[in-house]
Protein backbone atom coordinates (compact mmCIF):
# COMPACT_ATOMS: atom_id res chain seq x y z
CA UNK A 1 0.00 0.00 0.00
CA UNK A 2 3.02 2.71 1.00
CA UNK A 3 4.89 2.04 -2.16
CA UNK A 4 1.79 2.07 -4.29
CA UNK A 5 0.62 5.05 -2.53
CA UNK A 6 3.72 6.65 -3.32
CA UNK A 7 3.21 6.24 -6.74
CA UNK A 8 0.27 8.28 -6.72
CA UNK A 9 1.86 10.63 -4.54
CA UNK A 10 3.87 12.15 -7.75
CA UNK A 11 0.10 13.42 -9.96
CA UNK A 12 -0.27 15.81 -11.63
CA UNK A 13 2.94 16.19 -12.43
CA UNK A 14 3.91 13.32 -13.87
CA UNK A 15 1.09 13.70 -16.34
CA UNK A 16 3.18 16.62 -17.83
CA UNK A 17 6.75 15.45 -17.68
CA UNK A 18 8.27 11.73 -17.50
CA UNK A 19 8.39 10.55 -13.91
CA UNK A 20 11.11 12.46 -11.66
CA UNK A 21 10.54 10.51 -8.39
CA UNK A 22 12.43 12.47 -5.69
CA UNK A 23 14.40 9.13 -3.91
CA UNK A 24 15.98 11.55 -1.05
CA UNK A 25 15.67 9.64 2.49
CA UNK A 26 14.00 12.53 3.60
CA UNK A 27 11.46 12.67 0.54
CA UNK A 28 10.39 9.03 1.30
CA UNK A 29 9.93 9.35 4.57
CA UNK A 30 7.38 12.50 4.17
CA UNK A 31 5.35 10.38 1.98
CA UNK A 32 5.27 7.52 4.26
CA UNK A 33 4.44 9.57 7.27
CA UNK A 34 1.66 11.39 4.92
CA UNK A 35 0.38 7.40 3.94
CA UNK A 36 0.71 6.39 7.11
CA UNK A 37 -1.32 10.08 8.56
CA UNK A 38 -4.05 9.83 6.01
CA UNK A 39 -4.67 5.87 6.94
CA UNK A 40 -4.88 6.23 10.96
CA UNK A 41 -7.51 9.38 10.15
CA UNK A 42 -9.76 7.17 8.30
CA UNK A 43 -9.42 4.60 10.89
CA UNK A 44 -10.19 6.80 13.32
CA UNK A 45 -13.00 8.37 11.75
CA UNK A 46 -14.77 5.24 10.44
CA UNK A 47 -13.77 2.63 13.26
CA UNK A 48 -16.80 4.08 15.76
CA UNK A 49 -19.49 4.22 13.00
CA UNK A 50 -18.75 0.69 12.04
CA UNK A 51 -18.10 -0.72 15.41
CA UNK A 52 -21.67 0.76 16.42
CA UNK A 53 -23.35 -0.94 13.19
CA UNK A 54 -21.85 -4.54 13.96
CA UNK A 55 -22.91 -4.12 17.25
CA UNK A 56 -26.16 -3.10 16.19
CA UNK A 57 -26.44 -6.91 15.60
CA UNK A 58 -24.86 -8.10 18.40
CA UNK A 59 -27.15 -10.65 20.34
CA UNK A 60 -26.70 -9.06 24.03
CA UNK A 61 -28.21 -6.63 26.09
CA UNK A 62 -25.24 -4.59 27.06
CA UNK A 63 -21.87 -4.96 27.20
CA UNK A 64 -19.10 -5.23 24.01
CA UNK A 65 -18.22 -8.96 23.31
CA UNK A 66 -20.23 -10.64 20.60
CA UNK A 67 -22.57 -12.72 21.75
CA UNK A 68 -24.15 -13.62 18.18
CA UNK A 69 -25.85 -12.45 15.40
CA UNK A 70 -29.73 -10.94 16.22
CA UNK A 71 -32.21 -9.15 14.43
CA UNK A 72 -33.87 -8.59 17.69
CA UNK A 73 -32.92 -4.33 18.20
CA UNK A 74 -34.20 -3.80 14.44
CA UNK A 75 -37.55 -6.05 14.98
CA UNK A 76 -37.54 -3.96 18.44
CA UNK A 77 -36.71 -0.33 16.60
CA UNK A 78 -39.61 -0.64 14.13
CA UNK A 79 -42.43 -2.05 16.46
CA UNK A 80 -41.77 0.82 18.95
CA UNK A 81 -44.68 3.31 18.36
CA UNK A 82 -42.46 5.94 20.19
CA UNK A 83 -39.44 5.72 17.34
CA UNK A 84 -41.75 5.23 15.07
CA UNK A 85 -43.91 8.47 15.61
CA UNK A 86 -40.72 10.41 16.49
CA UNK A 87 -39.51 9.60 12.67
CA UNK A 88 -41.97 10.29 11.21
CA UNK A 89 -42.60 13.82 12.83
CA UNK A 90 -39.01 14.76 11.92
CA UNK A 91 -39.54 13.50 8.06
CA UNK A 92 -42.62 15.99 8.39
CA UNK A 93 -40.82 18.50 9.82
CA UNK A 94 -37.78 18.05 7.61
CA UNK A 95 -40.26 18.16 4.59
CA UNK A 96 -42.02 21.55 5.10
CA UNK A 97 -39.29 23.51 6.29
CA UNK A 98 -37.38 22.09 3.26
CA UNK A 99 -40.26 23.64 1.13
CA UNK A 100 -39.81 26.91 2.99
CA UNK A 101 -36.11 27.21 3.26
CA UNK A 102 -35.81 26.42 -0.67
CA UNK A 103 -38.23 29.12 -1.93
CA UNK A 104 -37.43 31.39 0.58
CA UNK A 105 -33.59 30.90 0.25
CA UNK A 106 -33.97 30.54 -3.92
CA UNK A 107 -35.72 33.98 -4.02
CA UNK A 108 -32.73 35.57 -1.75
CA UNK A 109 -30.19 34.52 -3.68
CA UNK A 110 -31.61 35.54 -6.89
CA UNK A 111 -32.29 39.00 -5.32
CA UNK A 112 -28.76 39.44 -3.79
CA UNK A 113 -26.80 37.91 -6.89
CA UNK A 114 -29.11 39.66 -10.06
CA UNK A 115 -29.36 43.24 -8.18
CA UNK A 116 -27.05 45.69 -6.71
CA UNK A 117 -28.65 48.26 -4.23
CA UNK A 118 -27.98 50.30 -0.93
CA UNK A 119 -27.33 48.35 2.25
CA UNK A 120 -26.79 45.07 0.70
CA UNK A 121 -23.33 44.38 2.82
CA UNK A 122 -25.88 44.16 5.30
CA UNK A 123 -28.63 42.17 4.20
CA UNK A 124 -25.59 40.12 3.42
CA UNK A 125 -24.02 39.80 6.93
CA UNK A 126 -28.09 39.08 8.42
CA UNK A 127 -28.36 36.43 6.12
CA UNK A 128 -24.80 34.73 6.59
CA UNK A 129 -25.05 34.85 10.52
CA UNK A 130 -27.40 31.80 11.00
CA UNK A 131 -24.57 30.11 9.44
CA UNK A 132 -22.04 30.84 12.31
CA UNK A 133 -24.08 31.45 15.10
CA UNK A 134 -23.78 28.53 18.27
CA UNK A 135 -26.41 25.87 17.99
CA UNK A 136 -26.81 26.64 21.75
CA UNK A 137 -27.38 30.78 21.20
CA UNK A 138 -30.06 30.24 18.26
CA UNK A 139 -32.12 27.59 20.33
CA UNK A 140 -32.55 29.56 23.83
CA UNK A 141 -33.13 32.80 21.68
CA UNK A 142 -36.35 31.68 19.65
CA UNK A 143 -37.26 29.68 23.08
CA UNK A 144 -37.51 33.13 24.67
CA UNK A 145 -38.91 34.35 21.98
CA UNK A 146 -41.49 31.97 21.33
CA UNK A 147 -41.88 32.34 25.31
CA UNK A 148 -42.35 35.96 25.20
CA UNK A 149 -44.62 36.22 22.52
CA UNK A 150 -46.69 33.49 23.80
CA UNK A 151 -46.79 31.47 21.05
CA UNK A 152 -47.41 27.25 21.80
CA UNK A 153 -44.37 25.37 21.08
CA UNK A 154 -45.33 22.98 18.63
CA UNK A 155 -45.01 22.02 14.80
CA UNK A 156 -45.09 25.27 14.05
CA UNK A 157 -42.07 26.15 16.26
CA UNK A 158 -40.58 23.85 15.16
CA UNK A 159 -40.58 24.38 11.28
CA UNK A 160 -40.43 28.10 11.50
CA UNK A 161 -37.07 27.71 13.17
CA UNK A 162 -35.75 24.81 11.38
CA UNK A 163 -36.49 27.10 8.17
CA UNK A 164 -34.40 30.10 9.57
CA UNK A 165 -31.50 28.25 9.85
CA UNK A 166 -31.03 26.29 7.31
CA UNK A 167 -32.53 28.77 4.49
CA UNK A 168 -28.98 30.69 4.69
CA UNK A 169 -27.45 27.65 3.27
CA UNK A 170 -29.70 27.05 0.30
CA UNK A 171 -29.06 30.43 0.06
CA UNK A 172 -25.03 30.28 -0.40
CA UNK A 173 -25.95 27.53 -2.25
CA UNK A 174 -28.12 28.71 -5.12
CA UNK A 175 -26.16 32.05 -4.87
CA UNK A 176 -23.01 29.82 -5.69
CA UNK A 177 -24.83 28.21 -8.97
CA UNK A 178 -26.36 31.65 -10.07
CA UNK A 179 -22.92 33.58 -9.84
CA UNK A 180 -21.47 31.63 -12.88
CA UNK A 181 -24.56 31.66 -14.45
CA UNK A 182 -24.66 32.29 -18.42
CA UNK A 183 -26.63 35.82 -18.70
CA UNK A 184 -26.92 35.43 -22.18
CA UNK A 185 -29.47 32.50 -22.69
CA UNK A 186 -31.91 34.52 -20.82
CA UNK A 187 -31.64 36.94 -23.07
CA UNK A 188 -31.91 34.62 -25.54
CA UNK A 189 -34.84 33.43 -24.53
CA UNK A 190 -36.48 36.24 -24.49
CA UNK A 191 -34.84 37.81 -27.93
CA UNK A 192 -37.07 34.88 -28.98
CA UNK A 193 -40.18 36.30 -27.55
CA UNK A 194 -40.18 34.31 -23.86
CA UNK A 195 -41.61 36.87 -21.79
CA UNK A 196 -40.19 37.31 -18.21
CA UNK A 197 -42.82 34.93 -16.56
CA UNK A 198 -41.65 31.97 -18.98
CA UNK A 199 -38.10 32.66 -19.19
CA UNK A 200 -37.89 32.27 -15.37
CA UNK A 201 -39.94 29.12 -15.45
CA UNK A 202 -38.45 27.27 -18.71
CA UNK A 203 -35.02 28.84 -18.70
CA UNK A 204 -33.58 29.88 -15.33
CA UNK A 205 -35.07 27.87 -12.63
CA UNK A 206 -34.11 24.39 -14.64
CA UNK A 207 -30.68 26.03 -15.06
CA UNK A 208 -30.42 26.75 -11.32
CA UNK A 209 -32.04 22.95 -10.67
CA UNK A 210 -28.60 21.52 -9.69
CA UNK A 211 -27.85 24.26 -6.90
CA UNK A 212 -31.59 24.17 -5.69
CA UNK A 213 -31.29 20.11 -5.65
CA UNK A 214 -28.31 20.59 -3.45
CA UNK A 215 -29.53 23.06 -1.39
CA UNK A 216 -32.63 21.23 -0.37
CA UNK A 217 -30.40 18.52 0.17
CA UNK A 218 -28.39 20.11 2.49
CA UNK A 219 -31.39 22.05 4.36
CA UNK A 220 -33.46 18.27 4.38
CA UNK A 221 -30.45 17.12 6.27
CA UNK A 222 -29.71 19.95 8.52
CA UNK A 223 -33.37 19.57 9.57
CA UNK A 224 -33.75 15.89 10.35
CA UNK A 225 -29.84 15.57 12.08
CA UNK A 226 -30.92 19.33 14.32
CA UNK A 227 -31.01 18.41 17.70
CA UNK A 228 -29.88 21.45 20.44
CA UNK A 229 -32.49 23.95 18.62
CA UNK A 230 -35.55 21.42 18.57
CA UNK A 231 -34.67 20.82 22.19
CA UNK A 232 -35.36 24.29 22.99
CA UNK A 233 -38.40 25.20 20.49
CA UNK A 234 -40.35 21.47 21.08
CA UNK A 235 -43.37 21.21 22.66
CA UNK A 236 -45.55 18.80 24.77
CA UNK A 237 -45.71 15.53 22.22
CA UNK A 238 -43.64 16.78 19.61
CA UNK A 239 -40.17 14.82 20.27
CA UNK A 240 -38.11 14.35 17.22
CA UNK A 241 -35.81 11.57 16.60
CA UNK A 242 -32.92 13.28 17.40
CA UNK A 243 -34.61 14.08 20.96
CA UNK A 244 -35.65 10.36 21.23
CA UNK A 245 -32.17 9.53 20.95
CA UNK A 246 -30.61 12.01 23.33
CA UNK A 247 -33.07 10.86 25.87
CA UNK A 248 -32.39 7.47 25.20
CA UNK A 249 -28.61 7.82 25.58
CA UNK A 250 -29.34 9.59 28.61
CA UNK A 251 -31.24 6.72 30.00
CA UNK A 252 -28.34 4.55 29.19
CA UNK A 253 -26.49 2.82 26.40
CA UNK A 254 -29.25 0.17 24.82
CA UNK A 255 -28.95 -1.84 21.40
CA UNK A 256 -31.72 -0.14 19.98
CA UNK A 257 -29.79 3.39 19.78
CA UNK A 258 -27.28 1.81 18.04
CA UNK A 259 -29.85 0.11 15.13
CA UNK A 260 -31.50 3.63 15.07
CA UNK A 261 -27.76 4.97 14.57
CA UNK A 262 -27.41 2.13 12.04
CA UNK A 263 -30.30 3.71 9.97
CA UNK A 264 -30.04 6.92 10.35
CA UNK A 265 -26.19 6.21 9.18
CA UNK A 266 -27.69 4.39 6.00
CA UNK A 267 -30.04 7.33 4.83
CA UNK A 268 -27.39 9.65 4.92
CA UNK A 269 -24.82 7.65 3.10
CA UNK A 270 -27.71 7.56 0.60
CA UNK A 271 -28.03 11.17 0.77
CA UNK A 272 -24.45 11.55 0.26
CA UNK A 273 -24.62 9.31 -2.89
CA UNK A 274 -27.34 11.16 -4.66
CA UNK A 275 -25.52 14.67 -3.78
CA UNK A 276 -22.66 13.78 -5.38
CA UNK A 277 -24.56 11.89 -8.29
CA UNK A 278 -26.41 15.31 -9.24
CA UNK A 279 -22.80 16.64 -9.29
CA UNK A 280 -21.42 14.61 -11.51
CA UNK A 281 -24.47 14.87 -13.62
CA UNK A 282 -23.79 19.14 -13.84
CA UNK A 283 -20.59 18.84 -14.91
CA UNK B 1 -39.90 55.52 -18.95
CA UNK B 2 -36.30 55.33 -16.87
CA UNK B 3 -39.01 56.03 -13.47
CA UNK B 4 -40.91 53.45 -14.71
CA UNK B 5 -37.85 50.84 -15.31
CA UNK B 6 -36.19 51.93 -11.90
CA UNK B 7 -39.60 51.18 -9.78
CA UNK B 8 -40.37 48.38 -10.98
CA UNK B 9 -36.73 47.32 -10.29
CA UNK B 10 -37.19 48.15 -7.04
CA UNK B 11 -40.68 46.44 -6.71
CA UNK B 12 -38.48 43.29 -8.08
CA UNK B 13 -35.95 43.17 -5.38
CA UNK B 14 -38.32 43.93 -2.48
CA UNK B 15 -40.38 41.16 -3.81
CA UNK B 16 -37.52 38.52 -4.03
CA UNK B 17 -36.20 39.70 -0.93
CA UNK B 18 -39.23 40.25 1.42
CA UNK B 19 -39.93 36.46 2.52
CA UNK B 20 -36.35 36.04 3.67
CA UNK B 21 -35.65 39.45 5.34
CA UNK B 22 -38.74 39.27 6.95
CA UNK B 23 -37.66 35.47 7.92
CA UNK B 24 -34.72 36.27 9.52
CA UNK B 25 -35.39 39.72 11.11
CA UNK B 26 -38.66 37.81 12.80
CA UNK B 27 -37.69 34.63 13.82
CA UNK B 28 -33.71 35.22 13.87
CA UNK B 29 -32.37 38.86 14.39
CA UNK B 30 -35.49 39.77 16.89
CA UNK B 31 -34.68 37.03 19.39
CA UNK B 32 -31.10 37.44 19.01
CA UNK B 33 -31.73 41.56 20.58
CA UNK B 34 -34.38 39.91 22.96
CA UNK B 35 -31.89 37.65 24.44
CA UNK B 36 -30.13 40.62 24.91
CA UNK B 37 -32.83 42.55 26.75
CA UNK B 38 -33.34 40.17 28.78
CA UNK B 39 -29.24 39.94 29.87
CA UNK B 40 -30.66 43.08 31.94
CA UNK B 41 -33.04 41.67 33.46
CA UNK B 42 -33.58 40.01 36.83
CA UNK B 43 -34.62 37.01 37.61
CA UNK B 44 -37.86 35.83 39.50
CA UNK B 45 -38.21 33.25 42.03
CA UNK B 46 -38.76 30.88 39.62
CA UNK B 47 -35.76 31.61 36.97
CA UNK B 48 -37.71 33.79 34.52
CA UNK B 49 -36.44 37.19 33.79
CA UNK B 50 -38.61 40.18 35.66
CA UNK B 51 -37.40 43.81 36.14
CA UNK B 52 -35.93 46.25 37.54
CA UNK B 53 -32.98 45.94 34.84
CA UNK B 54 -29.65 45.48 36.03
CA UNK B 55 -26.65 44.41 35.40
CA UNK B 56 -25.56 42.11 37.73
CA UNK B 57 -25.46 39.34 35.25
CA UNK B 58 -22.73 40.21 33.99
CA UNK B 59 -21.16 40.95 37.23
CA UNK B 60 -21.72 37.80 38.24
CA UNK B 61 -19.46 36.39 35.28
CA UNK B 62 -16.36 38.85 36.33
CA UNK B 63 -16.98 38.15 39.99
CA UNK B 64 -13.94 36.71 42.05
CA UNK B 65 -11.37 37.25 39.69
CA UNK B 66 -7.69 36.77 40.61
CA UNK B 67 -4.24 36.56 39.37
CA UNK B 68 -3.08 33.07 39.71
CA UNK B 69 -1.10 31.77 37.15
CA UNK B 70 -1.21 27.62 37.61
CA UNK B 71 -0.85 24.80 35.04
CA UNK B 72 -2.68 21.55 35.97
CA UNK B 73 -3.21 18.41 34.70
CA UNK B 74 -6.22 16.72 35.49
CA UNK B 75 -7.10 14.33 32.96
CA UNK B 76 -6.16 17.13 29.99
CA UNK B 77 -3.45 19.87 30.08
CA UNK B 78 -4.83 23.52 31.66
CA UNK B 79 -2.81 26.68 31.60
CA UNK B 80 -4.31 29.23 33.54
CA UNK B 81 -3.51 33.01 34.68
CA UNK B 82 -6.63 34.23 36.58
CA UNK B 83 -8.73 32.40 38.57
CA UNK B 84 -12.27 32.90 39.16
CA UNK B 85 -15.52 30.87 39.04
CA UNK B 86 -17.09 32.20 35.54
CA UNK B 87 -13.80 32.84 33.87
CA UNK B 88 -12.77 29.57 34.92
CA UNK B 89 -15.48 27.98 32.37
CA UNK B 90 -15.04 30.62 29.42
CA UNK B 91 -11.19 30.18 29.83
CA UNK B 92 -11.76 26.29 29.57
CA UNK B 93 -14.18 26.48 26.94
CA UNK B 94 -11.48 28.21 25.05
CA UNK B 95 -8.31 26.65 25.73
CA UNK B 96 -10.53 22.96 25.02
CA UNK B 97 -11.21 24.64 21.63
CA UNK B 98 -8.16 25.66 20.76
CA UNK B 99 -6.03 22.99 21.48
CA UNK B 100 -9.12 20.86 19.61
CA UNK B 101 -8.83 23.51 16.86
CA UNK B 102 -4.68 23.03 16.39
CA UNK B 103 -4.77 18.82 16.85
CA UNK B 104 -7.77 18.93 14.10
CA UNK B 105 -5.12 21.28 12.09
CA UNK B 106 -2.32 19.17 12.14
CA UNK B 107 -4.06 15.26 11.18
CA UNK B 108 -6.41 17.54 8.33
CA UNK B 109 -3.69 19.20 6.51
CA UNK B 110 -1.69 15.87 6.14
CA UNK B 111 -4.81 14.09 4.95
CA UNK B 112 -6.09 17.33 2.86
CA UNK B 113 -2.49 17.17 1.18
CA UNK B 114 -2.40 13.65 0.52
CA UNK B 115 -5.60 13.53 -0.85
CA UNK B 116 -5.41 16.66 -3.05
CA UNK B 117 -2.13 14.82 -5.16
CA UNK B 118 -4.07 11.83 -5.60
CA UNK B 119 -4.98 11.00 -9.06
CA UNK B 120 -8.73 11.90 -10.00
CA UNK B 121 -10.05 8.60 -9.94
CA UNK B 122 -8.80 8.30 -6.36
CA UNK B 123 -9.43 11.83 -5.04
CA UNK B 124 -13.13 11.22 -6.21
CA UNK B 125 -13.38 8.41 -3.63
CA UNK B 126 -11.55 9.87 -1.00
CA UNK B 127 -13.48 12.66 -0.98
CA UNK B 128 -16.90 10.28 -1.03
CA UNK B 129 -15.04 9.29 2.05
CA UNK B 130 -14.63 12.28 3.98
CA UNK B 131 -18.40 13.73 2.70
CA UNK B 132 -20.13 10.62 4.84
CA UNK B 133 -19.36 11.30 8.40
CA UNK B 134 -20.21 15.19 7.02
CA UNK B 135 -22.85 14.09 6.58
CA UNK B 136 -23.77 11.72 8.78
CA UNK B 137 -26.17 12.98 12.18
CA UNK B 138 -23.22 14.56 14.75
CA UNK B 139 -25.48 12.85 17.32
CA UNK B 140 -25.14 9.96 16.26
CA UNK B 141 -21.34 10.15 15.19
CA UNK B 142 -20.68 11.59 18.74
CA UNK B 143 -22.64 8.54 20.14
CA UNK B 144 -20.61 6.28 18.52
CA UNK B 145 -17.32 7.55 19.85
CA UNK B 146 -19.07 6.80 23.17
CA UNK B 147 -19.66 3.73 22.94
CA UNK B 148 -16.21 3.15 21.70
CA UNK B 149 -15.29 4.33 24.94
CA UNK B 150 -17.27 3.50 27.75
CA UNK B 151 -15.80 1.45 30.58
CA UNK B 152 -16.83 -2.10 29.29
CA UNK B 153 -17.03 -0.98 25.62
CA UNK B 154 -14.76 -2.24 22.41
CA UNK B 155 -11.51 -0.51 22.87
CA UNK B 156 -11.35 -1.75 26.81
CA UNK B 157 -12.59 -5.38 25.98
CA UNK B 158 -9.66 -5.65 23.48
CA UNK B 159 -7.21 -4.15 26.13
CA UNK B 160 -8.20 -6.48 28.64
CA UNK B 161 -7.73 -9.22 26.33
CA UNK B 162 -4.17 -8.41 25.44
CA UNK B 163 -4.06 -8.04 29.35
CA UNK B 164 -3.68 -4.14 29.35
CA UNK B 165 -5.11 -2.17 32.25
CA UNK B 166 -7.99 -0.52 31.20
CA UNK B 167 -8.46 2.71 29.03
CA UNK B 168 -10.20 5.39 31.58
CA UNK B 169 -10.43 8.44 30.12
CA UNK B 170 -13.93 9.46 29.25
CA UNK B 171 -15.82 11.90 31.14
CA UNK B 172 -12.36 14.44 31.27
CA UNK B 173 -11.35 17.18 29.15
CA UNK B 174 -9.57 14.65 26.93
CA UNK B 175 -12.21 12.93 26.10
CA UNK B 176 -13.85 16.18 25.27
CA UNK B 177 -11.18 17.06 23.49
CA UNK B 178 -10.72 13.80 21.07
CA UNK B 179 -14.81 14.37 20.86
CA UNK B 180 -14.87 17.38 19.22
CA UNK B 181 -11.76 16.74 16.98
CA UNK B 182 -13.73 13.88 15.60
CA UNK B 183 -16.91 15.84 15.45
CA UNK B 184 -15.12 18.22 13.31
CA UNK B 185 -12.59 16.69 11.59
CA UNK B 186 -14.10 16.61 8.12
CA UNK B 187 -15.00 20.74 8.60
CA UNK B 188 -11.48 20.88 8.39
CA UNK B 189 -10.34 18.62 6.45
CA UNK B 190 -12.95 20.07 3.15
CA UNK B 191 -11.92 23.85 2.97
CA UNK B 192 -8.17 22.48 3.44
CA UNK B 193 -8.56 20.09 0.38
CA UNK B 194 -10.55 23.10 -1.52
CA UNK B 195 -7.64 24.85 -1.29
CA UNK B 196 -5.00 22.92 -2.08
CA UNK B 197 -6.17 21.50 -4.74
CA UNK B 198 -6.19 24.28 -6.47
CA UNK B 199 -2.48 24.90 -5.08
CA UNK B 200 -0.19 24.73 -8.17
CA UNK B 201 2.29 22.49 -7.46
CA UNK B 202 5.46 24.08 -9.96
CA UNK B 203 5.41 26.97 -7.64
CA UNK B 204 7.41 24.61 -5.10
CA UNK B 205 9.97 23.50 -8.05
CA UNK B 206 10.26 26.81 -8.76
CA UNK B 207 10.96 27.96 -5.22
CA UNK B 208 13.43 25.26 -4.82
CA UNK B 209 15.20 25.95 -8.37
CA UNK B 210 15.72 29.30 -6.87
CA UNK B 211 17.42 27.99 -3.80
CA UNK B 212 14.64 27.98 -1.60
CA UNK B 213 15.13 24.82 0.90
CA UNK B 214 11.75 23.13 2.06
CA UNK B 215 11.26 24.46 5.10
CA UNK B 216 11.53 28.13 3.58
CA UNK B 217 9.10 27.34 0.34
CA UNK B 218 6.51 26.01 2.72
CA UNK B 219 6.33 28.96 4.36
CA UNK B 220 7.39 31.89 1.67
CA UNK B 221 5.40 30.13 -0.86
CA UNK B 222 2.52 27.69 0.08
CA UNK B 223 1.38 29.00 3.20
CA UNK B 224 0.29 32.29 2.24
CA UNK B 225 -1.31 30.94 -0.88
CA UNK B 226 -3.21 27.70 1.25
CA UNK B 227 -3.52 30.07 4.15
CA UNK B 228 -7.35 31.40 3.81
CA UNK B 229 -8.45 27.69 3.61
CA UNK B 230 -6.63 26.97 6.76
CA UNK B 231 -7.83 29.97 8.62
CA UNK B 232 -11.49 29.35 6.98
CA UNK B 233 -11.27 25.55 8.42
CA UNK B 234 -9.49 27.14 11.91
CA UNK B 235 -12.59 29.15 12.12
CA UNK B 236 -15.08 26.50 11.50
CA UNK B 237 -13.83 24.11 13.90
CA UNK B 238 -13.37 26.47 16.68
CA UNK B 239 -16.60 28.21 16.49
CA UNK B 240 -18.56 25.27 16.95
CA UNK B 241 -16.59 23.82 19.52
CA UNK B 242 -16.26 26.64 21.77
CA UNK B 243 -20.62 26.43 22.37
CA UNK B 244 -20.58 23.13 21.78
CA UNK B 245 -23.42 21.21 24.00
CA UNK B 246 -23.82 17.68 22.97
CA UNK B 247 -20.17 16.13 22.74
CA UNK B 248 -19.73 18.07 26.16
CA UNK B 249 -22.49 16.67 27.76
CA UNK B 250 -21.84 12.91 25.90
CA UNK B 251 -18.14 13.24 25.94
CA UNK B 252 -17.91 15.19 29.57
CA UNK B 253 -20.55 13.29 31.33
CA UNK B 254 -21.78 16.38 33.22
CA UNK B 255 -18.43 16.18 35.01
CA UNK B 256 -16.75 18.85 32.42
CA UNK B 257 -18.32 22.31 32.26
CA UNK B 258 -17.96 24.79 29.23
CA UNK B 259 -20.00 27.40 28.22
CA UNK B 260 -22.15 25.70 25.77
CA UNK B 261 -23.29 23.44 28.32
CA UNK B 262 -23.43 25.97 31.15
CA UNK B 263 -26.23 28.11 28.92
CA UNK B 264 -28.04 25.05 28.34
CA UNK B 265 -28.52 24.18 32.18
CA UNK B 266 -29.34 28.20 32.57
CA UNK B 267 -32.23 26.82 30.82
CA UNK B 268 -33.50 24.04 32.60
CA UNK B 269 -32.49 22.54 36.15
CA UNK B 270 -30.66 25.94 37.36
CA UNK B 271 -32.98 28.53 35.41
CA UNK B 272 -31.72 31.25 35.76
CA UNK B 273 -32.85 33.07 32.06
CA UNK B 274 -31.46 36.56 32.10
CA UNK B 275 -28.01 34.79 33.41
CA UNK B 276 -28.16 32.13 31.09
CA UNK B 277 -28.85 35.12 28.13
CA UNK B 278 -25.84 37.15 29.56
CA UNK B 279 -23.73 34.27 28.70
CA UNK B 280 -24.63 33.74 25.81
CA UNK B 281 -23.64 37.40 24.78
CA UNK B 282 -20.42 36.58 25.78
CA UNK B 283 -20.52 33.65 23.80
CA UNK B 284 -21.89 35.32 20.77
CA UNK B 285 -18.85 38.12 20.97
CA UNK B 286 -16.52 35.61 20.59
CA UNK B 287 -18.29 34.03 17.95
CA UNK B 288 -18.25 37.76 16.36
CA UNK B 289 -14.59 38.05 16.62
CA UNK B 290 -13.84 34.71 15.46
CA UNK B 291 -16.54 35.33 12.05
CA UNK B 292 -14.63 38.71 11.15
CA UNK B 293 -11.47 37.53 10.91
CA UNK B 294 -13.04 34.85 9.04
CA UNK B 295 -14.46 37.12 6.40
CA UNK B 296 -11.00 39.37 6.59
CA UNK B 297 -9.05 36.14 5.66
CA UNK B 298 -10.43 35.85 2.55
CA UNK B 299 -14.51 35.42 1.13
CA UNK B 300 -15.59 31.93 -1.17
CA UNK B 301 -12.90 29.61 0.77
CA UNK B 302 -16.17 27.81 2.07
CA UNK B 303 -16.17 24.08 1.61
CA UNK B 304 -18.21 22.30 -1.12
CA UNK B 305 -20.90 21.23 0.48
Amino acid sequence: MASDSSVILLGERAEVKPRRKDQRPSARVGRFALVTITLATFVFLYAPIIILVIFSFNDARSGATWQGFTLEWYQRMFSNPRILDAAWRSLVIAVLSTIGAVAIGTLLALAMERYRFRGQGIWDALFYMPVIIPEIVAGISLLLFFAATGIERGLFTLVVSHVAFSMPFVFLTVRARLADFDLTVEEAAQDLGANEWTTFWRVTVPLLMPGIISGALLAFTLSIDDFVISFFVNGKGWTTLPIYIWTSIKRGITPEINAISAVLLLFSIVLVIVSQLIQRREK
Amino acid sequence: MIQQIRERKSLQILGLMFPGAFWLIVFFAIPLLWVLVISFLSRDDLGFPAQPFTLDNYGTLVRDIKFNPSITFDGGLEIRLFDGLYLDLLWRSLWISFVTTIITLLIAFPVALFMARLPKRWRTIMLFLVMIPFWTNFLVRTYALLFMFRGNGPINVVLNGLGVPPLDILFTPTAVTIGLVYGNLPFMILPLYTSLEKFDWTMLEAASDLGANTFRSFFRVMLPLVGPGLLAGSILTFVPAVGSYITVELMGGGKINMIGRSIAAQFSDAANWPFGSAMSMVLMVIVTIAAVLYFRAGRGERAAV
